[in-house]
């Protein structure tokens, strides 16, 4: 069944698995696209590429249209600058002109002869810087040319200096500019440009310019500027007839051009960098240059013409200027667009990487979680597993412990008997182990839930106390419990759980502790000082070691006297407690409702002892599993250090922690918080109280007296009489109480009179004049009308004899043995008081089938079972402890049986039944219950109280734990399961929970 | 006879009994719950149990005659007879119940009739050694011994 189990598990692990890898399976956009990446920055490159091929471009455009704006600007400039010049020139040859016309032809006789014009021209050459020289021709028609020769005493000549052919018109140089004095006499007309340019000039009444050709002198490239001079005023517009016939002259000047534009470059900036050619443009279809080299190198792409205007209309002509070298290649650009590309590269790259890096982080993440997942897996399949086999276990243990329980009520020699307890004991240590690793399984496989019902934590911890009084009281130890006022009567939780933590520190103190005291004190949370850090405690404390030696014979303010781990429960820290709550207590009660508002307590619950303690290397791993202090430990102590780790598990799952302190041979404090939530007073009231016992309530407003010279030890035994409503004074020692009797019993009556006077046998001991002192306290009582106040004496253990002296000493009354507990208190103060039977303060014994007889005696007990053997064989079982048992072999014949009213106190159900199963038949139980409770309630106030009565505890009977688990019991309102076969001790901590033995028998 | 041999033999007998796996620890336990008060309880719940278990598995017998079998019912009555071998501690009777409830549950007809057929042989043993014992033990109580535990 077993590996059928584990089957199952596996399977519902893998599955669960599976899901979960399936949910997780939530892809990033980068993710789902990782084929793509490398794609993806390839584009990203072409596209930057290109990007930075137009910002190149564009840039380099930028720099082309500069260019040709500075070129354009650089030659209009020079072609302006040099119209300028020029027509400054043309300006002072025409001032020639009207100044030969003016002198040569108006004067009679002419004041002009060639050296006047000679001087003239030389004097006033620096105005005409262009013009290489400037001479006069005179217009003689053919018919005045004989006069005309004779005249001037040569012939007229033609350019190649011949005598001149016979032609209608000459026109001789009369006047010539020394620079150019080689012409006189030459016949301008013959040579076929000036003449062509002397017709021109004549008919348009203007300076007109040749084509450019290579001057005589200098064989420079030149024009020829001709002006006319007209021997009489012309009409205001004349006609070209009226201007040739008024035609007296020619005036022309040399126009050296190249020397002209090469002065003119020589002046402004940037003459290096620019070619300039000048061209005559007359003819449109060949272009004749005036300056400049027809192929000259430069900068073909680029160029720039501006027209030039020299006043000749005739003559068109323009300049045209291009760079020298070809434009450079733009570096800026260059750089910037390399620069931008190799940064968005980079950009690229590095986007790249970080997706590659997120994909590669991303698969880890994956892997990881795969893996995490499997390891959780594995984890709860160890903690089922462990669960199942734990199981699996217990049933042949339970068979082997029977066996030798059976096996030691035989007749056995005390070897054999010896070798059958040993036997026993280590398999109950084995199943006990068995059941804690069952616990620990349950808690991780996450199976452990907590319940939440009301109940009442001082009763739980006085169980507890009870259940370790037997053991405390043989080793001489003390054990107490403190419960601080403000916490509540109620608190919501899972009371099995907390009393398990209880019981297991509370159950380490005992083993570990040889003397001194086990103190288990819980208080709100908010009251002490915050937890420190355990770490740091137990350094300090390894760090005082000394400090302990020291002061080891010292009394210690605790319980008992002897020194503790922690300080903080020493009488200094803790009268501050209760000192607080005594000042507060009236304010407290108004905090209350206030303190109830919120819905939830946390509680801090300390247990201290003065055990062998915990050694300061072993203090790393005392909450881990399996892990004793030393392997020694678990030889002379027994356990398998389990216990710690569960407690440390369930203080986790109810929302607290817990933490420790402990030094070496002087003890261990274990502290814990914890979360309750706050029982509303409504409901309270209608809740049953399960776990509550009620405390009798005939001892309120009794007044008792404290013997005790242990201050925290008094505290302790006053919180056990204050919640019988009693009021406690304390009194240091017996003289002192006595002397404190005497006076309020003469002074202030009967109200402060004290009942009850409860002496600590060691105040009573130590106090040499004790017996004296309390006969003094009998006798001034005797004096009085008063009736004496009851004596007693308290103790941990005690010897027959000083029984028999306290006895003689005048603690007539009666003895209560610690631990204390209200309910046993309030038993032996009945028994004192007289309000309760009598009973002997005994040392109950609490222990095997006696205790389990005592509980199960006389109880009627119904068992349901479909099966007639199995209910046969339970019935003996239960018949055997005495309990008086009915048999019902069907769910409905149960609850025929249990209609209310009915007299059966509890109840043990099959689960598998045919027809209605067991968790059904729990249901209708309870239907029926409740059913009966509502009329009940309606019908009479005090309805809430006899609840209690009608809750039948149902009790499960099951061979197989995991399929009808704890909780589907509980779930359908049983209280609680017995496995089958009915096992001695099983049965008795089932049924303990409901039959509780009566307060006053245990006592 | 001699008492004591009868005595020795009843041991012997019990001892292999559990040895071979025909009982387990709870027959001790049955046995245990008997005392001055129920002297016969044993025999009385070994004698339900084979009145239950006769019946069951006549009942067994004729289920899987059907032409259409209940193997629902069928299981709940293995189930039935594993309960009370598992309370008197008849071992083998019960760990072939399980198998059984395994085959019922796959509805296997084949391995239902032959684990019938298994568990009627071992419940036969068990009966007839039980018988013996019981038979052994009368000898003694009539031989005025009592019976070893």
């Amino acid at each position: 069944m077993g590996l059928k189990l584990q089957q199952s598990y596996h399977h519902s692990v893998t599955v669960k698995v599976n899901e979960q890898m399936g949910t997780k399976r939530g892809y990033t956009f980068i993710q789902a696209n990782r084929a793509w990446l490398p794609k993806f920055l390839l584009l990203w490159v072409m596209v930057m590429a290109f990007l930075s091929t137009w910002i190149y471009k564009k840039m380099d455009a930028d720099n082309k249209v500069r260019r040709k704006e500075v070129l354009s600007s650089m030659c209009d400039q020079r072609a302006r600058m040099l119209q300028d010049q020029f027509s400054v020139s043309v300006n002072h040859v025409h001032a020639l002109a009207i100044l030969v016309s003016t002198f040569h032809y108006y004067k009679d006789p002419s004041a002009i002869d060639q050296e006047t014009f000679a001087e003239y021209t030389a004097r006033t050459a620096f105005e005409r810087p262009l013009l290489s020289g400037v001479a006069y021709a005179e217009r003689v028609v053919h018919s005045e040319r004989e006069n005309f020769e004779r005249q001037h005493g040569w012939t007229i000549k033609t350019m190649k200096r011949e005598p001149s052919p016979i032609r209608d018109e000459y026109a001789p140089v009369i006047f010539s500019q020394e620079t150019v004095s080689y012409i006189e006499s030459l016949d301008m007309m013959s040579g076929e440009e000036d003449r062509e340019n002397i017709l021109r000039a004549r008919a348009t009444g203007k300076a007109v310019l040749t084509s450019p050709f290579r001057l005589l002198g200098s064989h420079h490239l030149g024009v020829v500027l001709t002006f006319p001079v007209y021997k009489s005023k012309l009409p205001p517009s004349p006609t070209e007839q009226e201007r040739i016939e008024a035609t007296a002259g020619y005036l022309g000047g040399a126009f050296d051009v190249e020397s002209l534009v090469e002065n003119l470059l020589g002046q402004l900036a940037g003459n290096q960098a620019i070619l300039v050619n000048v061209y005559d443009i007359t003819n449109s279809s060949d272009h004749l240059i005036m300056y400049g080299h027809q192929n000259q190198d430069g900068d073909l792409a680029l160029l720039h013409e501006s027209k030039l205007d020299f006043g000749d209309p005739f003559r068109k002509h323009q300049m045209i200027c291009r760079y020298h070298q070809k434009a450079p290649t733009s570096w800026t650009a260059l750089t910037t667009a390399f620069l931008f590309f190799v940064i968005c590269l980079l950009v690229g790259y590095i986007l790249y990487g970080a997706a590659i890096h997120i994909v590669k982080v991303e698969d880890d993440f994956h892997e990881m979680e795969e893996l995490k997942v499997r390891a959780e897996a594995a984890d709860v399949a160890k903690s089922q597993f462990l669960a199942t086999v734990s199981h699996e276990i217990r049933t042949p243990m339970n068979g082997i412990l029977g066996m030798l329980a059976l096996l030691l009520d035989t007749d056995l020699s005390s070897t054999q008997r010896d070798y059958a307890q040993t036997a026993q004991v280590c398999g109950k240590a084995l199943i006990t182990l068995i059941n804690e690793v069952l616990d620990r399984a349950k808690i991780e496989a996450g199976k452990l839930e907590l319940e939440t019902v009301p109940f009442d934590l001082r009763s739980i911890l006085d169980d507890v106390l009870s259940l370790f009084s037997e053991k405390s009281r043989n080793k001489g130890v003390e054990l107490a419990v403190f419960v601080s006022d403000k916490v509540p009567e109620m608190v919501m939780g899972d009371p099995g759980r907390f009393r398990q933590i209880i019981t297991n520190l509370v159950g380490n103190s005992v083993k570990f502790t040889e003397r001194g005291h086990i103190f288990v004190k819980v208080h709100l949370a908010e009251n002490p000082k915050p937890m420190e850090d355990p770490k740091a405690e137990t350094c300090l404390n390894g760090g005082s070691d000394e400090d302990a030696l020291v002061s080891g014979a010292r009394q210690f303010k605790t319980l008992s006297g002897y020194e503790a781990a922690d300080e903080r429960n020493s009488w200094d820290s803790f009268k501050h407690l209760v000192a607080d709550e005594e000042l507060r207590y009236d304010a407290s009660v108004k905090m209350k409702a206030a303190d109830e508002a919120s819905q939830s307590v946390t509680l801090m619950v300390s247990v201290e002892d003065t055990g062998i303690g915990i050694p300061l290397i072993a203090q790393d791993r005392v909450f881990m599993p399996f892990m004793q202090a030393d392997s020694s430990t678990s030889r002379n102590y027994g356990g398998t250090g389990i216990g710690l780790s569960i407690t440390k598990c369930l203080v986790e799952l109810m929302g607290g922690h817990i933490s420790f302190i402990s030094r070496p041979q002087v003890g261990s404090t274990f502290s814990f918080t914890t979360v309750f939530g706050r029982c509303k007073r409504a409901s309270f009231s209608d809740t049953k109280k399960p776990n509550a016992e009620d405390l009798p309530s005939g001892f309120r407003g009794l007044k008792a007296v404290v013997v005790d010279g242990k201050p925290v030890r008094a505290a302790v035994t006053r919180y056990h009489l204050k919640r019988l409503g009693m009021l406690v004074e304390f009194a240091n020692s017996v003289k002192i109480a006595a002397s404190a009797c005497g006076k309020n019993g003469s002074s202030c009556g009967s109200k402060t009179q004290p009942d009850i006077v409860l002496v600590e046998k060691d105040s009573w001991l130590s106090g040499e004049d004790g017996g004296l002192s309390l006969r003094t306290l009998d006798r001034q009582q005797n004096g009085h009308v008063f009736k004496s106040p009851k004596m007693i004496l308290l103790a941990t253990n005690i010897t027959n004899a000083e029984l028999e002296k306290a006895r003689a000493a005048g603690f007539a009354d009666t003895t209560i043995m610690k631990p204390l507990r209200a309910s046993m208190v309030a038993a032996c103060l009945q028994q004192v008081l007289g309000t309760g039977k009598k009973r002997q303060p005994g040392r109950g014994m609490l222990n095997g089938s006696s205790v389990l007889g005592s509980l199960l005696c006389g109880k009627k007990i119904l068992v349901v079972d479909d099966n007639m053997v199995n209910r046969r064989v339970a019935a003996g079982a239960l018949k055997k402890f005495g309990a008086a048992v009915e048999c019902a072999e069907s769910g409905k014949a149960a609850l025929k049986l249990l209609q209310l009213p009915h007299s059966f106190d509890a109840c043990f159900m099959d689960i598998q039944m045919p027809e209605m199963d067991g968790f059904e038949a729990t249901r209708r139980i309870r239907m029926m219950e409740s059913q009966a409770h509502e009329q009940m309630n309606g019908g009479t106030e005090e309805g809430s109280i006899r609840t209690g009565e009608w809750h039948i505890p149902i009790l499960a009977m099951t061979a197989d734990v995991i399929h009808a688990t704890y909780d589907e019991c509980l779930k359908c309102g049983m209280d609680g399961y017995v496995s089958k076969p009915f096992e001695e001790e099983n049965l008795y901590l089932a049924v303990a929970k409901f039959f509780k033995t009566k307060p006053i028998s245990d006592s | 006879m001699d008492l004591v041999q009868l005595q020795r033999q009843l041991v012997d007998y019990r001892t292999s009994l559990y040895h071979e796996g025909f009982l387990d620890e709870q027959f001790t336990q049955l046995q245990s719950l008997q005392d001055e008060n129920n002297p016969d309880f044993v025999v009385e719940v070994v004698s339900l149990f084979f009145e239950d278990s006769e019946r069951l598995l006549n009942e067994l017998s004729k289920a899987l005659e059907q032409q259409v079998i209940d193997f629902k019912r069928m299981d709940a009555q293995v189930h039935q007879l594993k309960g009370s071998s598992s309370s008197i501690g008849a071992h083998r009777v019960q760990k072939l119940c399980i198998v059984f409830r395994n085959y019922c549950e796959a509805q296997n007809v084949e391995g239902c009739l032959k684990c019938l057929q298994q568990v009627k042989h071992e419940y036969g043993i068990i009966k007839t050694k039980l018988e013996s014992m019981f038979q052994l033990e009368q000898q003694i109580l009539n031989a005025g011994g009592s019976i070893p535990v």
